[in-house]
């Protein structure tokens, strides 16, 4: 950390010498980013996962939901390299098909879990009026047992969302919304913890004495520097609305069989253990893959945002 | 203390009563009809008679009242009654929470499915805190070692992966490739003699290590951060420069300041773990807690799964307090009053 070693410091001063004095905060933050090996295979393999899964059903042009029944329980071939399920769905598509429902849901769940943690974290920090109302609503939805609730929820409202919206859309709204308003409460924390210190900061006085308004000084204040909080918890966040969906997928009660996502095909290959092993190997890869390079990721940026950590002299 | 405890024993009864509140109203007002499971055959006025007999026919509030009286007054009289085997009041007309699908009062099955869980789930608990507190201690004390680098990795993937995924590669590799352990657990199982003993065993030592090594990840983390902070402080120096045993010195001066913050993780932890059974209990079919939770929602068994679903809420605030009071008295830096 402080002590660096010698080569650090001069591989930063030729860095320096390439890019003349400009350094900027973010810069900062990509040179310590770099040195995070974990955080660095971290995005490779999401990047991976991510270009697969959007350009992948353009190479591997196989429609996820053709029945081929003669052609059932086959292990992998060219044809079908992940091998195909009981009804002779190639597993392939499946597994690419799925990876887009639930990257998408992870990433949506994410941002609605972030809006709602930042607005009540700046809401609380900044506004002292509000302050304990919002903390104590924080307190709780923390004392509530989300996965017993989410289960519930999604039971109970799945069908009649179905028939107004429609099976997938139904199922995906519902899914993303419950999973991003049961866990935005540490975002909103760490938030507000950030926003009462700043508050008190000059730069933040300076700009009230010049008559500048509440929600401008929120804006271009107060955001720009709790961004480092709320850019780790978004990768947390992505990476525990995958886990929350597929949970809920494997007990049955996330995404329907045919509008499949990683847990549901694991849930369906489950059934199928002993015959094809194989069918709960790779959506579980997936899964994991998926979550551990944005776990990676998360923790390679939290070091590289850590000004301590940053050892900036 | 006492007055810290009592103010937050006080402050947990509004958080329970709003709680108790959303589970029933979510509950309650979502458009779902509890005889929708049935035949079609049965016509409207035998259906409505069925939903009176449920107790549907009375406005929210009085259902909402009813439900909290049967919650906190009838049933706790009815397990002093069981319990002292005397009669409090009028223990015939007293109502209790009855199952729809199973028609027996919900406290029965509760209790009836409790041992499983706590067996399973506690247990693995123990063995999480037993492997996470040495890999903990020893990536902290050797900061960077090849150790230090495996433990963190370590860490990260059990955290990463899901239960649900490791214990279906377990299943697959010990008991269909490998023939180990069974992959059901059988709860009808007695120990009474040498064999049933190794056979009970066996049966556990999948769910009890899948779940426990989930545990031990998080854990362990916290353990390592909670040693490094204490590691660099100035007592540690001094304990050394008067010549203390680096044993000493590790394990009652720095392992008893760390294990403060670790303890309370734990605590929060606890409810956690009944919450985070369901799924391993699905997986290898445990009979517990998590599973009547699930046989509940899937049956649409409202009340059994509001009561479990609110069972849950008390376990998170009460452990919750258990954890703030402990750091009190773990801690005597910390003062609440």
């Amino acid at each position: 950390m402080t002590d660096a070693p010698i080569t650090s410091v001069d591989q930063r001063a030729m860095q320096d010498a390439e890019m003349g004095e400009q350094r900027s905060l973010w810069g900062d933050v990509w040179r310590q980013f770099r040195r995070h090996t974990g955080a660095l295979l971290g995005v490779a393999v999401f990047v991976f996962i991510v270009l697969a899964v959007a350009l992948g059903p353009f190479i591997h042009t196989v429609d996820p939901q053709h029945l081929d029944i003669v052609n059932k329980n086959q292990g992998p071939s060219w044809a079908h390299p992940m091998g195909t399920d009981n009804l002779g769905r190639d597993m392939f598509a499946q597994v690419l098909a799925g990876g887009q429902v639930s990257l998408a849901v992870g990433v949506a769940a994410m941002l609605i879990s972030l809006m709602i943690g930042t607005l009540v974290g700046v809401l609380a920090g900044y506004f002292k009026v509000m302050d304990g109302a919002l903390m104590r609503l924080t307190d709780l939805f923390l004392a509530l047992p989300i996965l017993p609730l989410l289960l519930v929820i999604i039971l109970l409202f799945r069908d009649t969302l179905r028939k107004a919206i429609g099976p997938e859309a139904g199922i995906f709204l519902l899914i993303v919304f419950v999973i991003g308003i049961t866990s935005w409460m540490q975002t909103a924390r760490i938030v507000r913890g950030d926003v009462l210190s700043l508050k008190e900061r000059e730069f933040v006085l300076a700009a009230r004495s010049i008559g500048t308004r509440s929600w401008r000084i929120i804006l271009r204040h107060i955001l720009p520097n709790v961004l480092s909080p709320i850019m780790v918890s978004a990768t947390l966040g992505v990476a525990n609305a995958i886990i929350t969906e597929s949970a809920l997928s494997f007990l049955g009660l996330g995404f329907p069989p045919d509008f499949p996502t990683w847990g549901r095909l694991l849930y369906d290959g489950a059934n199928f253990m002993q015959l094809s092993p194989d069918r709960v190997l790779w959506p579980g890869l997936a899964i994991s893959l998926t979550v551990l390079s944005v776990n990676f990721m998360g923790d390679g940026l939290r070091d590289a945002l850590d000004p301590r950590q940053r050892g900036r002299k | 203390m006492l007055r810290y405890t009592i103010r937050r024993l006080l402050l947990a009864i509004p958080t329970l009563l709003f709680i108790s509140f959303v589970i029933f109203a979510i509950l309650d007002l979502a458009p779902n009809d509890p005889t929708g499971q049935l035949p079609l055959t049965i016509p409207a006025e035998v259906r409505e008679k069925i939903r009176e007999s449920l107790g549907l026919g009375e406005p929210f509030f009085i259902r909402y009242l009813k439900w909290l009286e049967q919650f906190f007054i009838n049933e706790p009289l009815n397990i002093l009654d069981q319990a002292f085997g005397i009669q409090i009041g009028n223990a015939e007309e007293r109502l209790r929470i009855t199952s729809w699908a199973t028609r027996s009062p919900i406290v029965d099955l509760i209790i009836e499915r409790t041992p499983q869980t706590l067996m399973v789930v506690g247990l693995s608990y123990v063995v999480a805190i037993l492997i996470a507190l040495p890999i903990g201690i020893i990536s902290a004390y050797r900061q960077y070692s090849w150790f230090d680098q495996f433990g963190t990795f370590f860490s990260m993937v059990g955290f990463s992966i899901p239960t649900f995924f490791t214990g279906l590669v377990c299943i697959i590799v010990f008991s269909v490739y490998l023939g180990w352990f069974p992959s059901i657990y059988d709860t009808t199982h007695k120990v009474t003699d040498w064999d049933s003993f190794v056979f009970q065993i066996r049966q556990m030592i999948m769910p009890v290590m899948v779940l426990a090594l989930f545990n031990a990840a998080q854990l362990s983390r916290f353990m390592r951060a909670s040693m490094l902070d204490n590691l660099n402080q100035d007592y540690v120096r001094t304990a050394r420069a008067k010549g203390m045993k680096e044993r000493a010195v590790l394990l009652i001066h720095v392992l008893r300041n760390s294990l403060i913050p670790v303890i309370t993780v734990i605590a929060l932890g606890v409810p956690q773990i009944f919450g985070g059974a369901i799924i391993t209990e699905q997986i290898f079919r445990v009979n517990g807690l998590g599973q009547l939770l699930i046989i509940g929602i899937q049956g649409a068994d409202i009340p059994l799964v509001q009561t479990l679903t609110f069972i849950f809420a008390i376990l998170i605030v009460l452990f919750n307090l258990i954890a703030d009071i402990l750091y009190g008295i773990l801690d005597p830096r910390i003062r609440y009053d």
